[in-house]
C-alpha cells in the first residue's frame, strides 16, 4: 500500500466518520427539543447543595408530585443528614409523625397503621403498580428515589466527549425542569386522546401526566421582608424539584465531590514527587555511569 | 533472560526458608534484580496498571459482595442500599463500576502497545495468547457484573447478549437454556451470573499469574523490538528502576480513575439501569457498555445471526493468531514504514466501530459498520501481506545503541534514519 492510497483510504474512512458522527445531532432534532442547559448549585467539582432550595423543592414534592409519585428509598431521617435539605431532626420528627405508616403484625396478627417515625421510608402513594395504573387511566407514575440519574438525553458527538472535562452531567435535572416548562398546545396536526398530553421535552411529546405545576401553586416560606426570596413560579418550582430529586437520587454527593478534591490533591501532589524520583534514580545507570 | 538467581540470604532465618522454599528468592528474582529493557517507554507501565486495577477490583468486590443480595426481587434496592446506607458505599460501588471501565482503558491501551511494538512475535506467543485469555475472561466478567444491579440495562443486555448463543446449530437453544437457568432471563440468571462474577476474577488472576511466568521467562519487549544482546548494557535491574516508573504511572492513572468516580461517576454508565429491571418493557436502545462497542458493531453489521457471531467471535479470537498472521520478522512497527499505517488505521477502525456500536441499527450507521468491518478484518490479511515485501528501516545494533542515538541529538540520529530510509523509497 503506498503513501498515497494510504492517504485515500484515510480520507475516505474520514467522510464517512464524519456521516456517521454528525448524523445524531440532525436525528435529535427530529425527536424532540433539547433541554436548555441551566447552572446548579450542585454541579462542578466544587458544587454544594442549596438548603434552601433543597427544602423548597421538597416542599413542590410533598404538596403536589407526593399524590402520585413515591420515592421508596428516601427516609424521613435522610431529610435531616449533613449534605441534604438539613432539616433539623425534631423537625423530621414531626415530620414523619404526620404520615400514617401501616406496620405489623402484631401479637394479635393484625396489621396496623401508627404515626411514622424519623427511619421511616417515604410511603408510596400506591399499594402497587397495578393500583397506580387503574388510578392514573393505565399511565404509571414512576418513584422518585432515583430518577433524577434515571433520566437523560442524547448529548452527540463531539459534546460527550467535551462533557468530559467541563464535567457536565445535569442532563437529568435539566430535563426534569424542562419538562415541568415544556407543557404546550399541540400544533396543528396533532391530535391528543383523551388522557394524553402536549409537552416540548417528552420523548415523542405525547405525556399522560397532565401539567403538574401553575405559577403561586405552592407557597414558600416568606424571607424578613415578608416576600418570598424566588418567584413562585412554574420555572423556580420546576428547579427547586428537580435539585431536590437529584438530592435524592444522590444524597452523599456533596461528601463526594469533597472526597474527590481531597483525593485529587493528593494524587498531584505525589504524582509530582515520584516523577521527580523517578528522574532521579533514572540519571544514572546501576554502576554509576550516566544514562544517557 | 532469567539468568541464575543473585539472592544472598543475609540472616539465619532467610538462609533457612530458602533451603526449603525459596519464596523471597522468587519474589528477589521477578521484582528487584530481573533486568528490564532500560528503553521502554510509559505505555510499558500499563501491565503494572493492569495489576492494580484487577487487585482493585477484587477488593472492592468483595466488599460490595457484603452488601448485595443477589435476588432478581431484591438486586435494584440493594444496590441503591449499598450507595444510600453503607457507609462509604456510594465509593466502593462507583470505584467498582468505573473501575471495569478503567480496567477497559488500560486493557486497550496495553493490547494495542503490544500491536505496534510487535510483542506477540516470537518467543513471546504464548505470552501473547495468555493475554487474548485474559481479555476474553475479562469481557465475561464485566458483562456479567453489568447484569447483577438488575437494572434495564443490565436485564435486557443479558437478554440480547446470551439469545447470541442462540445462533449456534443443533446445541444453541441448549446452551441458552443452561445459561439463563430456565426459559428466559430471571431470578436463576441473576444468581448464576453473581456465582460467576465472583469466581471468574479469580481465574483471570492465575492467568495473570501465567502471564506474569511467560513474561519473565522471555523477557519483555522494547521500542526497537531489538532482543536484549548485552545485560550489563542493554537492561537495568527491575527495583529501583521499573518499580518507581510503574508506581508513577499507576498514580497517574489514578488521578484519571478518581475523576471518573468522584466527578463523573456516571458517566460511563446508561441512564436506563437506574429504572428497575422489566420484562415487559424493552428500552428504546440497547446498547452495551462502551468496551463491548466496537465488538456489538462487528455483530450488527452482519445480516445473518450466525455470521454475525462468528463475526464476532472471530474479532476477538484472530488476535490470538496474530504470531503466526504477522509475516514481518521485524517486530516494532517503528521500522516498519507500511506497517505503522496499518496499525493507526486499525486503531481508527476500532474508534469507528465503537462508536457505530452505540448507534441505532438503522442506515447510515449500518452501511458505514459493514465496510469499517471489513477494514477490521482486512488488518489482518493486509498485516499478512504487507510483511511479505516490505522493507523496513535499518534497526539499531542494539538497545544501549538506540538509546545512546537518541541522547546525542535528535537531529543526528534524524538524519541517520532519513539516509538509511531513502534506498526503501526509491526501491
Amino acid at each position: 500500500m503506498s503513501r498515497t492510497s494510504f492517504r485515500l483510504a484515510l480520507t475516505g474512512l474520514a467522510a464517512g466518520l464524519s456521516l456517521a458522527l454528525f448524523q445524531p445531532a440532525a436525528q435529535a432534532a427530529e425527536g424532540g427539543f433539547k433541554p436548555p442547559q441551566l447552572s446548579w448549585s450542585f454541579s462542578g467539582p466544587f458544587g454544594k447543595f442549596d438548603r434552601a432550595q433543597l427544602q423548597r423543592g421538597f416542599k413542590v414534592y410533598k404538596e403536589v408530585c407526593a399524590s402520585c409519585h413515591g420515592a421508596s428509598l428516601v427516609a424521613f431521617r435522610n431529610l435531616s443528614q449533613p449534605g441534604g435539605p438539613e432539616f433539623t431532626p425534631g423537625q423530621v420528627a414531626a415530620l414523619a409523625a404526620t404520615y400514617q405508616i401501616k406496620d405489623g403484625p402484631n401479637d394479635q396478627g393484625e396489621m396496623f397503621d401508627r404515626p411514622g417515625r424519623p427511619a421511616d421510608r417515604f410511603p408510596s402513594p400506591f399499594p402497587n403498580e397495578q393500583a397506580a395504573r387503574a388510578a392514573q387511566g393505565g399511565a404509571y407514575p414512576p418513584d422518585f428515589s432515583v430518577l433524577a440519574k434515571a433520566r437523560t438525553y442524547e448529548r452527540g458527538f463531539p459534546t460527550f466527549i467535551f462533557d468530559i472535562f467541563t464535567q457536565y452531567q445535569e442532563q437529568g435535572p435539566d430535563y426534569i425542569h424542562a419538562l415541568m416548562v415544556g407543557y404546550e398546545e399541540p400544533p396543528a396536526g396533532v391530535t391528543l386522546l383523551p388522557g394524553q398530553n402536549y409537552n416540548k421535552y417528552m420523548p415523542g411529546h405525547l405525556i399522560a401526566m397532565p401539567k403538574p405545576l401553575s405559577d403561586g401553586q405552592i407557597e414558600y416560606p416568606k424571607g424578613p421582608d415578608g416576600k418570598a426570596p424566588v418567584p413562585e413560579t412554574v420555572d423556580q418550582y420546576a428547579r427547586d424539584v428537580a435539585a431536590f430529586m437529584v438530592w435524592m437520587a444522590e444524597p452523599h454527593l456533596e461528601a463526594r465531590k469533597r472526597m474527590g478534591l481531597q483525593v485529587m490533591l493528593f494524587l498531584v501532589i505525589f504524582a509530582g514527587l515520584l516523577y521527580y524520583t523517578k528522574k532521579k534514580v533514572w540519571s544514572r545507570m546501576p554502576d554509576g555511569s550516566p544514562a544517557r | 533472560m532469567s539468568g541464575h538467581s543473585s539472592y544472598v540470604p543475609k540472616t539465619g532465618i532467610e538462609r533457612w526458608l530458602d533451603a526449603r522454599l525459596p519464596i523471597i528468592r522468587l519474589a528477589h528474582d521477578s521484582a528487584v534484580s530481573y533486568p528490564v529493557p532500560r528503553n521502554l517507554n510509559y505505555l510499558w507501565t500499563f501491565g503494572g496498571i493492569l495489576v492494580f486495577m484487577l487487585v482493585a477490583q477484587i477488593v472492592t468486590g468483595i466488599i460490595l459482595a457484603m452488601h448485595y443480595t443477589a435476588n432478581s426481587l431484591m438486586a435494584f434496592n440493594a444496590v441503591e442500599h449499598i450507595m444510600r446506607d453503607v457507609n462509604y458505599g456510594w465509593l466502593l460501588r462507583y470505584l467498582h463500576s468505573n473501575g471495569a471501565s478503567m480496567f477497559f482503558v488500560a486493557v486497550y491501551v496495553h493490547i494495542f502497545r503490544g500491536l505496534y511494538y510487535g510483542s506477540y512475535k516470537a518467543p513471546r506467543e504464548v505470552l501473547w495468547i495468555l493475554g487474548v485469555v485474559i481479555f476474553l475472561l475479562m469481557m465475561a466478567t464485566a458483562f456479567m457484573g453489568y447484569v447483577l444491579p438488575w437494572g434495564q440495562m443490565s436485564f435486557w443486555g443479558a437478554t440480547v447478549i446470551t439469545n447470541l448463543f442462540s445462533a449456534l446449530p443443533v446445541i444453541g437453544e441448549t446452551i441458552v437454556t443452561f445459561l439463563w437457568g430456565g426459559y428466559s432471563v430471571d431470578n436463576p440468571t441473576l444468581n448464576r451470573f453473581f456465582s460467576l462474577h465472583y469466581l471468574l476474577p479469580f481465574m483471570i488472576f492465575g492467568v495473570v499469574v501465567l502471564h506474569i511466568w511467560a513474561l519473565h521467562v522471555v523477557g519483555q519487549n522494547n521500542p526497537t523490538g531489538v532482543e536484549v544482546k548485552n545485560v550489563q548494557k542493554d537492561t537495568v535491574p527491575f527495583t529501583p528502576y521499573a518499580t518507581v516508573k510503574d508506581i508513577f504511572g499507576m498514580v497517574v492513572f489514578m488521578i484519571l480513575f478518581a475523576w471518573f468516580v468522584f466527578y463523573q461517576p456516571n458517566f460511563m454508565g446508561h441512564a436506563d439501569n437506574y429504572i428497575p429491571a422489566n420484562p415487559a418493557a424493552t428500552p428504546a436502545h440497547i446498547v452495551p457498555e462502551w468496551y463491548f462497542l466496537p465488538f456489538y458493531a462487528i455483530l450488527r453489521a452482519i445480516p445473518d445471526k450466525l455470521g454475525g457471531v462468528m463475526a464476532m467471535g472471530g474479532a476477538i479470537v484472530v488476535l490470538a493468531f496474530l504470531p503466526w498472521i504477522d509475516t514481518s520478522k521485524v517486530k516494532s512497527m517503528s521500522y516498519r514504514p507500511i506497517a505503522r499505517q496499518l496499525f493507526w488505521m486499525f486503531l481508527l477502525v476500532c474508534i469507528g466501530l465503537g462508536y457505530l456500536g452505540a448507534m441505532p441499527a438503522d442506515e447510515p450507521y449500518v452501511t458505514i459498520s459493514r465496510i469499517l468491518t471489513v477494514l477490521y478484518f482486512g488488518f489482518f490479511v493486509a498485516l499478512f501481506i504487507v510483511g511479505l515485501f516490505e522493507r523496513p528501516k535499518a534497526l539499531p545494533t542494539s538497545i544501549a545503541d538506540a538509546v545512546l542515538a537518541s541522547a546525542h541529538g535528535g537531529s543526528a540520529a534524524r538524519v541517520a534514519t532519513a539516509t538509511a530510509a531513502e534506498p526503501n523509497v526509491k526501491g
